[in-house]
């Protein structure tokens, strides 16, 4: 989390916003989306920058252009207005320019549209649903499923408690997957609409009553992924986080027996 | 009353007709363009204080990580508040309010076309801001759904949504009255030899504007009337087990809503227009393509409302429809840019308080373009999408866009309105304070929305701990500093200061100019030759 990406860090810099934060731990700052691991993430994170870069160039040139002429073409160093008003040369230039520039940006993007639109053979599928405040997980291929709600405690939201390390960034029972495997997520809400959000996988997807949509990841590094419901849905709308543990293959597969065991007792003893 | 000198004007003999009762009847009662401009703008920025102070009971929850200030219910009902009344009572008001003292004193028109629908559009604002204003002390609490007002959740509201959407009924019917005058006003009421082409840039923005207004607010007031139906009489327009649709209440919404913030921008456009080339001594280059730009923004703005929709499940070739005409956006925008530019070029440039206000909107409005073409790449706008990020954008385009051109505005013709010069320095602390204050509150939030923060919550995770209290910090400051302009205001409008010439700025060439400062009750009974 400490890593700071230094080439955006730099062109941000410009902001100059002082040294009111100079104070604080770095470790608590982020400038920049955060580290993707999955293929259409960095594609997202490689498209952003790319795009970035490319408003600094024209923001940098117009605005050269602009304080070039504010500080020469002024009254109080004697400078005469020439009054010109029209140039259709310029004026074709200008216009023609930007057109080929949006060209330029539209192409690695539509690749990319295309990529993560293509949902087609997954090799697990989990239906998400959205509730006021927390989330389901239904394996579906494996017929178990759980809640996922927030695990932070209120005594920290209440500023009754020292909050921890993943202050409203927890949940009881976070959704695992394995690595290196297309995931299929089938999303839909019980109530009102919510998102399903996961920054380091770029899935962001609304769940919408009575609809199922779709979207998909294939994560490429173990570890747990935070993400939010990134929809208004209420008055608990900040506290119903998303977890995402990526786990070995084999732990897994072992998770799974796991679930499956636990599903089985109250069918058991019913 | 001061107004009695006004009256009066020396040399202008018009004047003499100026009958108008005293006290509360004469505002009730007016249907005189200046007073009722006035009136627009005194509501306006009196809903900019109210939404401002909600913004600040924002930013003060969200000054640390926990629960402060504020409940979350609340917290969401002052940033459902806060976006409805500065959208629809601040800026849209404070646009109206530049159109009614300009446009008939920049065609040469003695009044609106219709004087007294003018006072009924003024005069339904007034109830429509007690409606919003009285939600929060109904059971159940104001609106807390977002200005957005999405279902299923604005459909579990209690009576506080009911009162909104009253309230956005008033209001779009207040604006369409508007726009019906502006466009009646400015299509029959020019001065002879005043020809379309010939028109102050302010007056073709509007123009359009006020067509965009009558297309889709009467949209608008479709959707929140299937919203309201939906609450109470069992019809199923965005429920999915009645046979309806969610989704549909956001392409009905955003049909209206992006078009909307061309609404918002546009007489901005129109302001800059005006002060750019009086400041740079020099007529406004590419005049033509700056009428084609505005038109073709226009335009374009009817086609791209389901980039707000990106990450609600479109197929492909939706997608790529909506990204693609979203980002030919950036071509007029630039244009509109380009010409600015060229227009301060071999000027012979000096910076009152309106061109510092104009400069600041140009480059900060440019800055918020940006990031508007980055949020119209799709699988950007995915990370992106409910975010601080977004935030950000439209605070750059809306407080740094709309508002600094009306700052720059009201400094601009404030001379001819009262008759008094405002104070430079003031004028000049306010700009400065203004947008540093600014950049310090919103500057931050790209950060925060690319690192992961969702809008709308009253609380959040460690990491985002820093910038928001930076952004806290900036926003106190930016709320503070505005007083500096209600100050300066009044200071104009009370008489003190210095008395102003008919024309105090050398490079304005606009109809207005020609009349006395402050401008006679009545002007133009006769029209001028153009």
């Amino acid at each position: 989390m400490a890593r700071i990406h230094l080439d955006s860090a730099v062109a941000y810099a410009g902001a100059a916003l002082g040294g009111a934060w100079a104070g604080a731990a770095l470790a608590a700052r982020e400038w920049n989306l955060q580290t993707p691991v999955t293929p259409i993430a960095r594609q997202m994170y490689d498209l952003h920058l790319f795009i970035f870069w490319v408003c600094v160039v024209i923001f940098v040139a117009v605005f050269g252009v602009m304080f070039y002429s504010i500080f020469k073409h002024r009254k109080s160093v004697g400078h005469e207005a020439h009054q010109f008003h029209e140039n259709t040369t310029v004026e074709v230039i200008w216009t023609v320019i930007p057109f080929l520039i949006l060209l330029f940006m539209a192409f690695p993007a539509t690749k990319t549209i295309l990529a993560m639109k293509d949902t087609s053979a997954p090799d697990l599928t989990i239906k998400v649903t959205g509730y006021q405040w927390k989330w389901s997980y239904d394996y579906l291929q494996d017929g178990f499923g759980f809640y996922s709600s927030l695990a932070t405690p209120l005594a920290q939201i209440e500023n009754r408690a020292p909050k921890g390390e993943h202050y409203l960034l927890e949940v009881d029972n976070p959704m695992v997957v394995p690595v290196d495997t297309k995931v299929r997520l089938l999303i839909t809400a019980g109530d009102v609409l919510h998102a399903w959000w996961m920054p380091a996988f770029g899935v962001k997807q609304d769940a919408i009553p009575g609809f199922v949509r779709d979207a998909w990841f294939r994560a490429e590094t173990i570890g747990v992924y935070r993400g939010q419901c990134a929809e208004l849905c209420g008055k608990e709308h900040g506290f119903m986080p998303i977890v995402v543990e990526v786990r070995g293959k084999d732990d897994y597969a072992k998770w799974v027996v796991e679930q499956k065991q636990k599903a089985a007792i109250p069918e058991a003893s019913q | 009353m001061s107004t009695v000198a006004h009256d009066h004007a020396p040399g202008y003999g018009h004047g003499e007709s100026a009958h108008h009762p005293s006290g509360i009847t004469r505002w009730l009662t007016t249907t005189n363009h200046k007073d009722i401009g006035t009136m627009y703008l005194w509501f306006s920025f009196t809903m900019f204080l109210v939404g401002g102070t909600m913004a600040m009971i924002i930013r003060a929850e969200l000054f640390q990580p926990g629960l402060q200030v504020v409940e979350p219910e609340f917290f969401n009902s002052m940033t459902t508040l806060h976006g409805l009344i500065m959208v629809f009572g601040a800026i849209m008001p404070a646009a109206v309010g530049f159109a009614n003292w300009q446009i008939p004193m920049m065609i040469g028109a003695p009044d609106m076309a219709f004087a007294r629908m003018n006072n009924w559009s003024f005069w339904l604002l007034p109830p429509a801001a007690i409606l919003l204003m009285a939600s929060l002390f109904v059971p159940g609490g104001a609106a807390a759904g977002g200005w957005t007002m999405y279902p299923p959740l604005t459909v579990q509201a209690g009576m506080g949504m009911d009162l909104t959407i009253f309230a956005i009924h008033i209001l779009g019917a207040s604006s369409i009255m508007g726009s019906i005058n502006i466009i009646t006003t400015i299509l029959n009421m020019r001065a002879p030899g005043m020809a379309l082409m010939k028109m102050p840039l302010f007056c073709w923005t509007w123009l359009i504007t006020a067509y965009l207004l009558i297309a889709v607010m009467p949209v608008l007031a479709g959707a929140v009337t299937m919203l309201l139906t939906d609450r109470h009489f069992g019809t199923s327009f965005f429920n999915a087990a009645g046979g309806g649709d969610p989704v549909l209440f956001q392409h009905v919404f955003w049909f209206f809503g992006h078009p909307e913030v061309y609404i918002i921008i546009l007489p901005a456009f129109g302001i800059i227009s005006q002060i750019i080339p009086t400041f740079s001594r020099k007529p406004l280059f590419g005049y033509a393509s700056m009428v084609y730009a505005t038109a073709g923004i226009a335009i374009l703005s009817f086609i791209v409302w389901a980039h707000h929709m990106f990450t609600t499940g479109m197929p492909t070739s939706g997608l790529l429809f909506f990204m693609y005409a979203t980002m030919l956006i950036a071509v007029p925008t630039g244009v509109k840019v380009f010409n600015w530019i060229a227009t301060m070029w071999r000027g012979s440039m000096t910076f009152e308080t309106p061109m510092l206000f104009a400069i600041g909107f140009l480059f900060l409005f440019t800055l918020g373009g940006f990031t508007g073409l980055v949020l119209a790449i799709m699988p950007v706008d995915v990370q992106a999408q409910d975010t601080y990020y977004v935030v950000a954008h439209f605070h750059y385009v809306m407080v740094a866009g709309s508002l600094f051109a009306f700052f720059g505005g009201a400094y601009y013709w404030i001379p001819k309105w009262s008759g008094t010069m405002y104070n430079e320095t003031l004028g000049k602390v306010h700009f400065w304070s203004s947008m540093i204050s600014f950049n310090v509150t919103f500057f931050p939030m790209h950060f925060l929305g690319l690192a992961g923060m969702p809008r709308r919550i009253p609380d959040y995770a460690q990491q985002f701990a820093d910038w928001n209290m930076v952004a806290s910090i900036g926003a106190f400051w930016f709320g503070a500093t505005q007083l500096l302009f209600l100050w300066s205001m009044v200071r104009c409008a009370m008489g003190s200061g210095a008395k102003a010439p008919a024309r105090p700025w050398e490079g304005a060439d606009t109809l207005e100019w020609t009349l006395p400062s402050p401008a006679p009750y009545h002007t133009f009974e006769t029209p001028p030759s153009v």
